[in-house]
């Protein structure tokens, strides 16, 4: 008698995690985009050691040369390789999209969570706030609070961390608000889960593709709005190598040295692109409306 | 419908009251003493006091509030401690120059936006359709302060077809306002595109094609303007945007609007200034926010006024 092979249940059941990465794996350019990405946070850490010069080695011979092999993205006013200044400041913008999205993220998933369960009063009040942060365009809230707490680049983190928050709340709030009257939670609450235990154990989950999506996207967007502060002088300080600020310096020389102002663009650009590519491919992987 | 709209303003009306608020406590958060900040380092305790005057803080806060609502009422905005004149004239100097960028940006970026999404929400995964979402996607990821110095290289500085800074005449306008709908062109490709695929998918489009009606017929006029509903409301919301973006891009063309004058207050350390731009940027975005839900309503017949 031939043995007969037992499928178990559990080969061939479809988690959503498998079915999302067998999703994402179709997605061709959001793969290279996060290829990209990796590829950008690996230079972040060894940018320093691979680096041909040093950030600020001022080389008062070889002053506004264009791109060559010596320097393969030329020079600056005072000499100094900008191919080493632009991948040097790989580290800054990642840092700083990074950093301030993660802050957002964390405080709009919590006020959310809280407005959305809890009800009532709290709710009115967290979505009061998110009111009034979403009636300034971005960029002006950011401005805003640049110019209270004065500038640099740990106040832009905060500022950009300010203005992404209620998009999550919001976000996270209406996803709550959905999942807080289902079967499983209220299973749970029957059970005695605590609060928090019901909070995040059995809404955030639900939540979770939405806020991941988000995410990304918001990436991209706040490293453009920390490189325009920053170009406007409100962000990072020379000598920094922020993309941003190296733009604006480049903006003296147009005229006569245009890659000054070509390659830190360019560098903002694609790593922007980057981001955006990403979240448009964990969209279309997460979201259960797109059929095949 | 008048019972929608009352409704829709009267909900603006607390939103209002908490950004002026906002507004006011802003110059009262700055770290320090602000007399002081604003008169400089070697300022003497007679030159804090004339500032402390002038900035109107040496009254208790709930006094200064009062004085505050009352002069926005008047229309009434402080006086600029850079130029000395007051912030109202300031404003009211360079309001039509933004105003005409702005809208000038918005026109062509819904223009272009709307064809370039219906290329390539027609052409669904053909090339027409990658051409398309490569180029809006590159929109929404370029810094536009580099568009706009690659703009200048280009246009103003090689060719010298348009002239780099200035305000005074048509051709001023050109490249800013390219700069600073690119974005904004692209948001709106996108959109249109995923509305039009949604719209394609209606039974009554099917109906249509079975009819026998040409597909252009098809595309522009049964699925086009439904699916335009949600892509007016999306420009609409764009436009407040593009008051944000006129920040960095008038900076890039020293163009004399209201971006440019926030820039220049934030690094004078002008406080009466900054906050009424901060406020008047604010007070047109919740207008526009309104004027957009309300427009949407007009336009989407599904929704009952009643």
């Amino acid at each position: 008698m031939a043995k007969e092979v037992v499928k178990t249940e559990k080969d061939d059941i479809k988690t959503p995690f498998k079915e999302f990465v067998r999703k994402f794996k179709k997605q061709k350019t959001a793969l290279v985009a996060l290829v990209f990405i990796l590829f950008l946070v690996v230079l972040s850490f060894i940018s320093y050691k691979i680096a041909p010069y040093g950030i600020n080695e001022y080389d008062y011979s070889a002053i506004m040369q264009g791109p060559s092999s010596a320097h393969w993205f030329g020079t600056d006013e005072f000499g100094r390789d900008l191919f080493s200044r632009v991948i040097c400041g790989t580290r800054i913008s990642l840092a700083v999209g990074l950093f301030s999205v993660t802050i957002g993220a964390i405080c709009g998933t919590l006020l959310g969570l809280i407005g959305g369960y809890y009800g009532g009063f709290l709710d009115s009040l967290i979505m009061r706030i998110c009111d009034v942060l979403f009636a300034f365009p971005g960029i002006i809230l950011a401005i805003a609070i640049v110019a209270i707490l004065g500038s640099g680049l740990g106040n832009v983190v905060i500022a950009v961390a300010v203005f992404s928050t209620p998009t999550f709340a919001r976000l996270v709030r209406s996803a709550t608000l959905s999942l807080k009257g289902s079967v499983f939670v209220q299973a749970a609450k029957s059970l005695g889960a605590s609060d928090a235990r019901i909070l995040f154990q059995h809404i955030l989950p639900g939540a979770i593709p939405n806020i991941i999506v988000q995410y990304t996207m918001s990436i991209g967007n706040s490293i453009l709005t920390a490189s325009s502060l920053s170009f406007l002088g409100m962000g990072a300080q020379p000598p920094t190598p922020e993309w941003g600020l190296l733009l604006s310096n480049g903006r003296n020389y147009m005229m006569q040295s245009m890659h000054i102002t070509l390659f830190p663009g360019l560098a903002i650009f694609l790593t922007v692109l980057a981001f955006n590519l990403l979240g448009d491919g964990l969209r279309d992987a997460l979201d259960p409306k797109l059929s095949e | 419908m008048l019972r929608y709209l009352v409704k829709r303003i009267i909900e603006v009306i607390p939103t209002l009251i908490l950004v002026v608020t906002f507004v006011f406590f802003f110059v009262r958060m700055i770290p320090g003493d602000p007399a002081q900040l604003v008169a400089g380092p070697q300022a003497t305790q007679e030159d804090i006091e004339v500032v402390r005057e002038a900035l109107g803080l040496n009254e208790p806060i709930p006094t200064q509030f009062v004085k505050y609502v009352t002069g926005l009422c008047k229309g009434d905005l402080g006086t600029s401690l850079r130029t000395k004149r007051p912030v109202a004239t300031e404003i009211a100097n360079r309001y039509a120059n933004t105003v005409r960028l702005t809208l000038l940006s918005l026109a062509w970026s819904s223009v272009v936006g709307i064809l370039l999404g219906v290329w390539s929400g027609k052409n669904r995964s053909k090339w027409q359709d990658y051409t398309g979402m490569t180029l809006a996607v590159s929109g929404i990821s370029m810094p536009s302060f580099w568009i706009g110095f690659m703009l200048i290289i280009v246009f103003a500085v090689n060719l010298g077809w348009f002239p780099t800074t200035g305000a005074d005449s048509f051709a001023n306008l050109v490249l800013p306002a390219f700069t600073l709908g690119t974005s904004v062109a692209a948001v709106v490709a996108r959109f249109t595109r995923s509305s039009l695929i949604e719209v394609l998918k209606e039974d009554y489009v099917r109906t249509a094609r079975a009819k026998g009606i040409k597909e252009k017929m098809v595309v522009w006029k049964h699925a086009f303007r439904n699916s335009m509903i949600s892509v007016v409301t999306v420009i609409g919301l764009q436009f407040g945007f593009l008051l944000g973006g006129s920040v960095v891009t008038e900076s890039v063309f020293a163009f004399p609007g209201l971006g440019s004058l926030l820039i220049e207050s934030v690094n004078y350390r002008d406080y009466p200034a900054i906050q009424s731009l901060i406020l008047i940027f604010s007070l047109h975005f919740i207008i526009i926010n309104l004027l957009v839900d309300i427009l949407y309503a007009v336009l989407n017949p599904e929704i009952k006024l009643s």
